[in-house]
């Protein structure tokens, strides 16, 4: 049993920290593809489409008119009026740790406090050209340190599921995004259309989510759109696709039903979710229509995380 | 009061004090470079662990760690002996008067505290007439203010009975300095104080209410993580493995306190709370009070909660109140004061305002209700227009001004950035009182870091010692 303001905040820190991690991802691969000339001639919506993926559309376009790389760069990384970007996130993250630090692991702490005590030394003018690599690649290892941290760490208990819980639904959340923004280059008749373009584009989706020499290693007959999209929906052995995500939530709710002697009904969509995805079949994603199944996926898991959060935490 | 300025190392050229004997040997032997690197360690230990208090609204780093001096302070087994015995005597009569003003008021009737200034003090609780509480303690942990102005000359110089802060920087130095100095620390035979926070738990269940069920549930409220003594709400509260609560994560039902968890409502039985009265309880006090919980001083009256420390604790430690605690020692205990206090003026009192205002340049004057260095004049380090309009505010309120000799507060060698120099000190000590009443030996030691300068609160610049008590 723990108090519930400390549950909810451990939930928060572990969803900033990975969305953090996750708009690095995005950013990068973004960044590489426009250093493409053939996409970025053919399609030079790279940068609008990453600020579709971090789900801050209309923040964005009430400030800027255009989305260059300098603008998204700047209010996906370091705009503090834009509470998901990644300097928001890293001192929101913060700030709940500091709220919560006796429930924190020394090394939990140690992590967060540093990433914001660091955080400063990063800005606009550090990132251009080359520093842009090296500041996402802090980002992302401030995020793993976090997360690694709290699996070596922490105390198999309620405080450590609420955590985890925390990251697998904003991961599932991303993972659902980055492929919903690409889903018209991954369906079944697109790829009769497609040249080298769309053989980046595929890259792309997988890079963002460290999952190129996986996908590789799993099927060993190069890139194809559906096989993709498998991959990451389908596929248990993979840490990002929505499957594991939700195995993971499920399994979390799980463990706080049997610490605590009760379920609710989080404990029911997360069972739906979670099955759904195992007996289901592509072919079956496909049918229903790509989009309107991640479309659905998005949604479940948003009502999901309401629902953790009505049992458990602040309501 | 010209007096010669008493170092607790001994005079540079005369002889060096038994304590700081090694000491002494110890630094010459350790070449400065060793020292400015033990400092940036310390540095980065207490950054990276977040120790920091919190500094708003002065622009700058809002996060700031008090300056922490690598030399620890030393006193020997009996100099402590005597000023632990005068502190548990002076808690002892504290509370005793706070438990008496909220009752027969005795020491009021016997005309030894005049009545106008307990009644109708800002910091007298009139909720708090007739409430009884466990043990009859007010002040469960009280922190005592001492100067030292030779071998054997300790004052008092401040009572703090309300939500005294610093004894995790007592014990985050002791920490530190084990670290950076284990061969210096090896060589003396230091009591420990590593056991504060059992011996707080063990206060705290102490003074469970009387309609508490069972083994009590105890929880610290902080006003939140913007306090500037955040750090030290929830090292205490992970010391003492409890809930670091805040005002909404507490509500009240049929006057019992409970804890909104992850499981539901849970019962509260003391609170440890460092949330000032008058935030407590939107109900009893400022209503616009966001900090605290509706209802709670019902639960409180009705037995089912206790708070440490008391409501109303606060009238023990004005600062017009602080010149009667020696009568008090007197009235309730029958004992003589083994602890002085600094010769005061009331400038409520006609005599005594005239004294202080002809005056003036040679005193320390404070606001009866101020606190944390703020509105106070040091006579001797004033410039005459300071002096003036100082003087202006006293003519206009007396009331609210006490005066003191200015003290030759005692030095202890500090390395500043001219290298080891002597630098004034004082001493918080802090007591536990519960159902038995305990000092750990050793308190927060707080350092003027300029030369010269007297005022060594942190939120002025002072930093502060590790604290070592010698075993016999």
């Amino acid at each position: 049993m723990m108090l519930a303001r400390t549950a909810d905040s451990l939930y928060w820190i572990a969803r900033y920290m990975e969305r953090a991690e996750n708009l690095a991802r995005t950013l990068r691969v973004t960044d590489r593809l426009s250093l493409m000339p053939s996409i970025a001639d053919a399609d030079g919506s790279e940068w609008h489409s990453t600020v579709v993926v971090s789900g801050s559309e209309s923040g964005f376009y009430e400030k800027h008119e255009e989305a260059t790389p300098e603008n998204v760069i700047s209010y996906l990384a370091f705009d503090p009026e834009n509470p998901s970007s990644i300097r928001s996130c890293i001192e929101t993250a913060r700030r709940n740790a500091r709220a919560v630090r006796t429930a924190l692991t020394t090394e939990q702490w140690e992590c967060l406090n540093s990433a914001w005590l660091e955080l400063p030394g990063w800005n606009e003018a550090r990132v251009r050209g080359s520093g842009l690599h090296r500041f996402l690649d802090w980002v992302k290892d401030c995020s793993l340190l976090f997360t690694g941290g709290t699996v070596a760490t922490m105390l198999r208990r309620d405080s450590y599921y609420f955590t985890r819980l925390g990251t697998f639904i904003e991961r599932n959340d991303n993972t659902a995004r980055i492929l919903d923004v690409k889903y018209h280059v991954l369906l079944p008749e697109h790829a009769e259309v497609g040249g080298g373009i769309d053989y980046y584009q595929w890259a792309s989706i997988l890079r963002a989510v460290s999952g190129y020499r996986s996908y590789n290693a799993v099927y060993r007959e190069g890139l194809k759109p559906w096989l993709i999209a498998e991959f990451l929906i389908m596929r248990e052995e993979m840490p990002r696709s929505l499957i594991s995500c939700s195995a993971e939530i499920k399994e979390c709710l799980d463990k706080l039903g049997e610490e605590y002697g009760q379920r609710h009904e989080c404990h029911r969509i997360a069972g739906q979710l979670y099955s759904r995805l195992r007996f289901g079949k592509v072919e079956d994603v496909f049918r229903q229509g790509l989009h309107e199944f991640l479309c659905d996926h998005i949604e479940q898991n948003d009502r999901l995380g309401m629902e953790i959060s009505r049992s458990y935490l602040l309501g | 009061m010209a007096q010669a300025i008493f170092d607790e190392m001994g005079a540079p050229g005369g002889e060096i004090r038994q304590a700081y004997k090694t000491l002494q040997a110890w630094l010459g032997e350790t070449p400065p470079e060793i020292l400015t690197l033990r400092r940036e360690e310390a540095e980065t230990f207490f950054r990276r662990i977040g120790i920091t208090f919190a500094v708003y609204g002065e622009g700058g780093d809002p996060e700031r760690i008090i300056p922490f001096d690598i030399i620890p302070r030393i006193l020997e087994a009996a100099e402590w002996r005597q000023i632990s015995d005068g502190l548990i005597q002076r808690v002892r009569a504290l509370n005793a008067f706070i438990a008496d003003v909220y009752g027969a008021q005795e020491i009021l009737k016997a005309g030894i505290v005049p009545r106008d200034q307990v009644i109708l003090n800002d910091t007298y609780r009139y909720q708090m007439q007739g409430v009884s509480v466990p043990h009859n303690v007010f002040t469960h942990i009280a922190g005592i203010d001492m100067v030292r102005v030779g071998p054997e000359e300790f004052y008092v110089l401040e009572d703090n009975c309300r939500t005294p802060s610093g004894v995790s920087y007592m014990l985050e130095n002791r920490e530190i300095t084990m670290r950076l100095f284990p061969d210096l620390f090896s060589r003396y035979n230091v009591a420990p104080v590593d056991h504060y926070c059992d011996e707080l738990m063990r206060t705290l269940t102490s003074v469970a209410p009387r309609n508490c069920p069972g083994e009590p549930t105890v929880v610290v409220l902080t006003p939140g993580i913007y306090n500037s003594a955040y750090y030290e709400h929830s090292f205490l509260a992970d010391q003492m493995g409890v809930e670091l609560v805040e005002g909404p994560d507490l509500y009240v039902m049929d006057d019992i306190v409970y804890m909104r968890t992850t499981q539901g409502p849970k019962r509260v039985d003391v609170i440890y709370r460092r949330v000032d009265d008058d935030f407590l309880d939107p109900l009893s006090f400022r209503p616009d009070s966001a900090l605290g919980v509706a209802g709670l001083m019902s639960a409180y009256r009705a037995g089912n909660v206790n708070l440490t420390n008391a409501v109303g604790a606060g009238i023990a430690d004005d600062k017009a109140i602080y010149t009667y605690v020696p009568d008090m020692v007197k009235f309730y205990l029958g004992e003589t004061p083994i602890l002085k206090n600094v010769p005061t003026w009331r400038c409520s009192e006609k005599a005594d305002a005239q004294y202080v205002l002809e005056r003036l340049p040679e005193l320390v004057v404070k606001e009866v209700h101020g606190s944390g260095g703020y509105g106070m004049l040091v006579g001797p380090k004033a410039t005459k227009e300071e002096i003036e309009a100082f003087g202006a505010r006293v003519k206009a309120a007396p009331e609210k001004y006490i005066a003191q000799p200015t003290l030759a507060l005692s030095t202890c060698p500090t390395f500043v950035d001219e290298g080891v120099a002597p630098r004034h000190v004082d001493l918080r000590p802090f007591i536990l009182s519960g159902k038995d009443i305990k000092v750990v030996p050793g308190g927060l030691t707080r350092v003027a870091m300029r030369e010269g300068s007297l005022v060594v609160n942190s939120s002025q610049g002072g930093g502060t010692k590790d604290t070592w008590v010698l075993k016999d």
